[in-house]
């Protein structure tokens, strides 16, 4: 099959793609001129702004013809752009959080009582949204259209397409995370974004989906690579997840509030359906497809086991969706259900840590390369964290663990294990191949800012996790402590007092990992710039050829 | 014999297979939820939130006071003895979405209603540190200076009545009036007010007697929560409501 990419499929996209823009352009205006409500019309400028930065870029890119780039055999802009999203959204959402860190640890200095955007309750979603959503997501799809075109050796579908989901992806962010900030939300956590955000959103994964899957439909390989078997998993769930947890009545078609279709303990499970799968799909299918694909290829050696592949694949995909539950034990959710989602948890260790297994022992006969390689000690280190937070998770979905680590600062620890570990060490060695791959250069600017930015990340992530679980199992165990006379021993301010220092050792383990990141984003500049630091030797290993 | 290659060939296979795997344990867990006559408790006093209630509601969503406060007490010894009785699924029947929370970086809220003075309210909520001085909690003293915005508050009346909450037209017709009725001690809306939403508490909860303030509507939901369910009727121990 010829790729559908042609020079007059391109002209017809070029209209096509900028026109849906503008007519949303013309659709965000109308709203903006017809709402009363004041938070809409900011919403609205919010969104034709994004708009309007979408469109300058289609000007500027098409302004002196059609570039290279749109008919080479593969797409490489787009995953150019993405990286650079990626980085700029990831330092983004890193700062805020450190910015609440700083907050919780010291309340006087880090509110200001006049600028309601300042505060914790609306900073903290811009956290969560900003890493999970706009530097993970980005990481995602530039990772999935990079490893989509490379493994089905064909160009990516659909011409402007790509274009139109990175930007529209883009302008997600950006309506979601000042939304935030003047106070839009549907405060479900991690679906936060109202309605007609969402909306917007469905829009473009529908869109994401029919990129991905044309180009697997243009591949020239018989098989579909087990990457792709990951990111599909993730796109088609996260689309059904989105779009049922999301279901609202809106008060107005002109303004932000809608009210949840499902309410109290109905409303509860399906909302930790939803917020577990953003873990286990979004956090974990997607990730692991980047490990089933940058892992093989920065060690040179083949995926440990097919048939592990599979088995891992279809069980992990399985058995996450029934563990929303474990949110929500000792609730008011019948016990059938918590016993329910607290077994399916318990049995998630065992694809998780097969998963683990085949991406560790794809190293088999390349273990060396850990020493010299920090990019590849970066992703196995990633797939190590990836192990432990796997094991951390199930044992605290039991539920005599639970009544102890949930509502506590240990949740948080198991989650930035994970989000820290996991998730950005993943996508940080992802973006550290990609980077010389798509520029085009011998190697990265410089190894040794890697190894810096290693050790520092790794320090951040022990002082984080160590600091929560301590004050998390304190706190825990404070609330439950009794004195000898049979009354509980501390009242609940004490418990809040008594995390001060593990609150300052937190928000510094984020400023370490911060500062890595910068150190990364510097040294992804000079290596897109074509530079390679003094003193290191221009060729470590034939990398290049990997392109 | 089935074999795995049919599904690396047909990508829409694969879809299909991804979409009927990951279809299933949502279906066995949530759907259930719906239907099973156990799931929610029969209890006395539960009625809709009144329209002050319910902007001040909004207004604890709106500041993202879920991330820090949870409203869900669990049936063990210390958070009974602590919070009060355990919550009931029925106690959140009309929360559209729900609010039970997921971490307690202050305390739960669940039963928080009629333990504190406004006062107190009021002066915790300006400054937090000003009344309980280790407190790692925003200042929201704009809310105090914020008229509360309730032209539209019928709509959201209205809104919640689509999705389930029995509004009466009666109640959607008096939104505007009753939220004033509630605000203002000596409304004369006030007996038509109470009549609609009963046990419901009506006075100037923002201390400032000239104008309705986001403060009044946020100390007015924070008053009545865990307050509705007449826990003298409940018995826990009955067969029905053995969980």
């Amino acid at each position: 099959m010829q790729p559908v990419t042609g020079p007059r499929q391109a002209q017809f996209d070029l209209f096509v793609v900028p026109a849906i823009f503008v007519i949303f352009l013309f659709l965000g205006f109308a709203v903006a001129a017809q709402t009363h409500d004041p938070l809409m019309a900011i919403q609205a400028w919010t969104f034709m702004a994004g708009i309007g930065i979408a469109l300058a870029f289609f000007v500027k890119r098409y302004s002196e013809g059609v570039p290279a780039d749109d008919t080479g055999a593969y797409a490489n802009d787009i995953i150019k752009a993405g990286v650079i999203a990626s980085m700029f959204w990831g330092i983004a959402g890193m700062l805020v959080g450190v910015v609440i860190a700083l907050q919780l640890s010291f309340p006087h200095l880090f509110y200001f009582p006049d600028i309601p955007e300042s505060s914790f309750g609306r900073l903290r979603p811009l956290h969560t949204s900003a890493v999970i959503f706009a530097f993970g997501g980005n990481v995602l799809i530039a990772t999935s259209f990079y490893v989509v075109q490379r493994t089905s050796k064909a160009r990516l579908a659909g011409g402007l397409w790509p274009w139109f989901v990175f930007w529209g992806y883009q302008i997600f962010i950006l309506v979601a995370g000042t939304g935030y900030l003047i106070g839009v939300t549907q405060s479900r956590e991690y679906a936060e974004p109202e309605w007609y955000a969402d909306l917007w959103l469905t829009l473009v994964w529908v869109a994401y989906l029919l990129v991905f899957l044309g180009t697997l439909w243009k591949r020239k390989e018989p098989h579909i690579y087990v990457a792709n078997w990951f990111y599909l998993a993730f796109i088609v769930t996260i689309a059904m997840l989105h779009i049922v947890n999301n279901l609202a009545m809106p008060v107005s078609w002109l303004g932000i509030k809608s009210y949840s279709l499902f309410a109290g303990v109905q409303d509860a499970l399906t909302q930790w359906w939803y917020g577990h799968n953003a873990v286990g799909f979004f956090l974990t299918a997607g990730f692991l497809a980047i490990m089933y694909y940058f892992i093989p290829k920065q060690a040179e050696r083949p995926v440990y086991s097919y048939r592990l592949s599979i088995i891992h694949f279809w069980s992990l995909i399985f058995i996450y969706i029934w563990a929303g539950p474990h949110h929500l034990h000792y609730t008011a959710l019948p016990v059938w259900a918590q016993t329910l989602g607290m077994t399916f948890s318990i049995r998630l260790w065992m694809p998780s840590w097969g998963g683990m297994i085949n991406g560790l022992m794809t190293l088999s006969g390349a273990w060396d390369k850990l020493r010299t390689d920090p990019v590849l000690r970066m992703l196995v280190v990633s797939v190590a964290f990836y192990g432990m937070s796997t094991f951390e998770g199930p044992v605290m979905s039991i539920k005599a663990v639970n009544a102890l680590s949930h509502y506590t600062d240990w949740t948080i620890g198991h989650v930035h294990s994970g989000a820290l570990g996991w998730v950005g060490f993943v996508s940080f060695g992802a973006l550290y191949c990609l980077t010389p791959w798509l520029w085009r250069r011998e190697r990265l600017y410089s190894l040794a800012l890697v190894e810096w930015h290693f050790w520092i990340a790794t320090i951040g992530i022990v002082f984080y996790i160590t600091a929560m679980w301590v004050s998390g199992i304190m706190q825990g165990l404070m609330w439950r402590a009794y004195n000898d006379f049979g009354f509980l021993e501390y009242s609940f301010v004490e418990t809040v007092e008594a995390m001060h220092p593990y609150y300052i050792i937190r928000a510094l383990g984020g400023l370490l990992y911060l500062s890595g990141a910068i150190i990364m984003a510097y040294n992804l500049y000079r290596t897109a710039r074509g530079d390679v630091r003094v003193g290191e030797p221009l060729a470590l290993k034939p990398q290049l050829a990997a392109a | 014999m089935f074999n795995h290659g049919t599904l690396e060939r047909h990508s829409l296979l694969l879809v299909a297979g991804i979409l009927i795997v990951v279809a299933i344990g949502g279906i066995v867990e949530i759907a259930p939820l719906f239907y099973l006559e156990s799931t929610i408790e029969k209890v006395q006093g539960m009625r809709p939130y009144t329209p002050l209630e319910l902007a001040g509601r909004k207004i604890y969503m709106r500041e993202g006071c879920y991330l820090c406060h949870s409203q869900m007490v669990r049936p063990l010894r210390d958070e009974v003895e602590r919070y009060g009785h355990y919550s009931l699924a029925a106690e959140s029947i009309y929360d559209h979405p729900f609010q039970w929370g997921s971490k307690r970086t202050g305390p739960d809220l669940a039963r928080v209603g009629a333990k504190y003075s406004d006062e107190w309210h009021r002066a915790h909520l300006v400054d937090p540190r000003s009344v309980v001085p280790e407190s790692v909690m925003p200042p929201y003293k704009f809310l105090a200076a914020t008229p509360l915005s309730f032209d539209d508050v019928a709509g959201d009346l209205k809104a919640n009545r689509m999705v389930g909450v029995p509004y009466s037209d009666d109640m959607v017709a008096n939104a505007k009036a009753d939220l004033i009725a509630q605000a203002t001690p000596d409304d004369e809306g006030q007996d038509a007010f109470k009549k609609r939403y009963a046990k419901a508490e009506a006075r100037d909860f923002d201390g400032d007697p000239k104008r309705i303030t986001e403060m009044d509507a946020l100390v007015a939901y924070l008053q009545m929560l865990g307050t509705l369910v007449d826990f003298k009727t409940y018995q826990a121990d009955a067969p029905e409501n053995r969980r």
